[in-house]
């Protein structure tokens, strides 16, 4: 496989021949069929595709939680180099404490609904208070500092406090209710950087006190509490209203260049995709289709499938009648379509086609294709 | 955005949950009126001391056996002999002892049998069963066939075969009726479980690299709790009944022993002389087993938050 240009960074998450099957009464599902996918740093993705195409087994398989009947057959998934399909249980867990997060669909069933909101952002914490004391420490520290910029000078309180915190940062050790303090502080910046409305008192709410946009703030900054690597968003709009999305999205947006991670947004919306997204990938049963940055996708899409699904999306000023879609139906991928697996649905498909897969490459600068008829 | 209104603050947090809770127990009167009866033999419990001299069960009256000085009922029995000048309120047993001293004596005995047993049967439940459920495989395997086990033999007579050769004493006794009951809890705590754990915050726990231990303690058995609740509060009743039963039917300590069902035990031979010996003890088990079964069912309807709004 060509690599696309590289903007000068390296890849933070390389996804590589990732072939997942689910084994069902019925037989094999090949769910993933040699998924190829790179995320670079601060970048937000958009991972595209119908229903079942495999954006969810593919962000499952990332944070390791597919279901039990599921198997990896091959493939590796590369975080900042290191293979995260062959570390242990423990390794894993600490991987999806510290570098990859993830934001489900549904906030409200995504959440306790006996404990408190702050108790449950706060939790990951406390569980791990090693791990994370370091960023509390910088945090309080950082503000102190922010406090003695504008006021040019501190008052005993906060300078005893930063020689504490200082003599911390060098010990590792601190006392609890310290440590309570600095993490209640921390969560509060947080929640007010996912723009939270009244932070202190949401803090205190159960989950079904709030609303669903609220909701979704609370769980984003779950995620953003460990400083990710990589966030993954699954389907994170889709379950809000238009206006609240577009908020969400919005706030997407702005964080993205605050906490320096990468973004894989998956979603079946298009709009969404146009809305936010640097680079977007599509994918259909299984396969990754095409890659490529956004306007150059919605302005020239190469693969079949993606002009057939750009040409889908509903048209306010077009009758349903007018509306176009694509022909024949998603296919059974327990029996796949042999060679690429949209040539059943293909317009232009021809005797090739249903004899080998097209491999995914580069055909012209970052834009990545699989599709025969762009093969010299 | 700092500074929220008194007003508004004050509807989050504990205080408004326990307001809730109190708006949720007058709502209902069933439960408000078992929530009353069982406070109140708790209360008693906990006072009994303080009522009564904890010692005079073992003190004997020859003189006033079997008496009845209660002018507000007549029992239309003729031989029912007069108590003198002291005041029994609800007579004398057969040892001359008064028999609403003897009540108060053997609530809180009972109650704390019943307390110990179920709090202790809830914990075993919570571990095992919480253990079985999560870890499943061999771990769940083993756990399920030891409670199949306990559940086989008969909890009666099991408890009767371990009070008779261990001894009667009131440890014995607890420990006996304990084996008999916590199979049950391990078996209702694994399936709330079982469902528990499929749901989505679990996902998302994992999700977030929370350790295993902490999810299925902090998260999953909160969430499952709340029918353990229930079925405790119901069984503090039906653990007073089994402990009375097996009294009724001689297993105690020491014949003089305040316990309600040794208590009721000494009235079936003067059913027809004495009845207040059987009917007053008799009541009170009654009244103490009503009460707490409509707790229960008030338990769930109030510290369940998601049948609040």
């Amino acid at each position: 496989m060509l690599t696309p240009e590289i903007r000068g960074n390296e890849d933070v998450l390389k996804i590589s021949n990732l072939n997942v099957i689910f084994h069902t009464y019925a037989g094999e599902v090949k769910a993933l069929n040699g998924v190829e996918l790179s995320v670079k740093k601060s970048e937000l993705l958009g991972l595209v595709g119908e229903s079942g195409c495999g954006k969810t087994v593919t962000s499952l398989s990332i944070v390791g939680l597919l279901p039990p009947n599921a198997e990896v057959v091959s493939g590796e998934i590369l975080l900042n180099g290191k293979n995260l399909l062959t570390m242990t249980k423990e390794e894993m867990r600490k991987a999806r404490l510290k570098d990859v997060a993830i934001v489900f669909q549904d906030p409200l069933t995504y959440l306790n609904p006996v404990l408190t909101v702050g108790s449950q952002i706060t939790e990951i914490i406390a569980t791990d208070t090693q791990i994370f004391l370091p960023k509390l420490l910088e945090h309080r520290l950082d503000e102190i500092v922010q406090v003695e910029n504008e006021k040019g000078q501190l008052d005993t309180e906060l300078l005893s406090e930063k020689q504490r915190l200082n003599s911390a940062v060098e010990t590792g050790k601190l006392d609890a209710n310290e440590i309570k303090r600095l993490t209640r502080n921390y969560v509060l910046s947080i929640l007010r950087s996912v723009r939270l409305p009244h932070p202190e008192k949401a803090l205190e709410s159960y989950p079904f006190e709030l609303s669903g946009g609220m909701r979704q703030r609370a769980m984003i900054a779950m995620a953003l509490i460990r400083r990710p690597k990589l966030l993954l968003a699954d389907e994170m709009t889709t379950a809000l209203d238009v206006t609240v999305q577009a908020q969400i999205l919005q706030l997407m947006k702005e964080l993205r260049n605050e906490i320096d991670a990468s973004v894989i947004l998956i979603t079946h919306d298009l709009a969404v995709v146009a809305e936010v997204c640097d680079r977007v990938a599509v994918m259909y049963a299984g396969d990754v289709v095409e890659v490529a940055d956004v306007d150059e996708l919605f302005k020239n899409p190469l693969h079949p499938y993606t002009r057939g699904l750009l040409a889908s999306i509903p048209r306010v000023d077009a009758t349903i009648d007018q509306q176009s879609s694509i022909g024949g139906s998603v296919p059974n991928l327990i029996y796949p379509p042999s060679g690429c697996r949209f040539h059943p649905r293909c317009p232009k498909a021809f005797e090739k086609c249903s004899q080998a897969k097209p491999e995914l490459v580069e055909v012209s600068p970052r834009h990545l294709v699989s599709c025969f008829l762009y093969e010299e | 955005m700092e500074t929220n209104p008194q007003s508004e603050a004050v509807q989050y947090g504990r205080g408004a949950d326990i307001r809730h809770a109190l708006h949720l127990l007058k709502r209902n009167r069933i439960v408000l009126a078992g929530a009353i009866v069982s406070v109140a033999f708790v209360m008693l419990a906990l006072l009994s001391g303080l009522l009564v001299n904890p010692s005079s069960w073992n003190q004997q009256n020859s003189n006033v056996i079997l008496c009845w000085n209660n002018p507000a009922i007549n029992w239309h029995i003729i031989n029912v002999f007069n108590c003198g000048g002291t005041v029994y309120p609800l007579g004398t047993d057969l040892y001359g002892r008064g028999l609403l001293q003897m009540i108060i004596l053997a609530i809180p005995v009972d109650l704390w049998i019943a307390f110990e047993v179920v709090a202790s049967a809830v914990i075993i439940g919570v571990i095992l069963g919480g253990l079985a459920a999560y870890m499943g495989g061999l771990v769940d395997e083993i756990i399920l066939r030891v409670t199949d086990i306990f559940l086989a033999v008969p909890g009666i007579l099991l408890a009767i075969v371990l009070l008779v050769v261990l001894g009667r004493s009131i440890p014995v006794l607890t420990a006996a009726v304990l084996i008999t009951w916590w199979p049950f809890y391990v078996r209702l705590v694994r399936s709330q479980v079982l469902g528990e754990k499929e749901k989505p915050y679990v996902e998302r726990l994992h999700a977030m690299g929370a350790p295993g231990f902490r999810i299925l303690f902090r998260h999953v058995v909160p969430n499952s709790i709340f029918p353990v609740i229930v079925q405790a509060t119901l069984d503090i009743g039906a653990v007073i009944l089994t402990v009375s039963a097996l009294m009724f039917i001689g297993l105690t300590p020491d014949p003089k022993f305040p316990e309600l069902g040794n208590l009721a035990k000494q009235g079936i031979q003067y059913l027809f002389t004495a009845p207040w010996l059987i009917l007053f003890p008799g009541l009170t088990l009654l009244f103490i087993s009503i009460g707490f079964n409509l707790l229960g069912d008030g338990i769930r309807d109030i510290f369940d938050p998601r049948l609040r709004r």
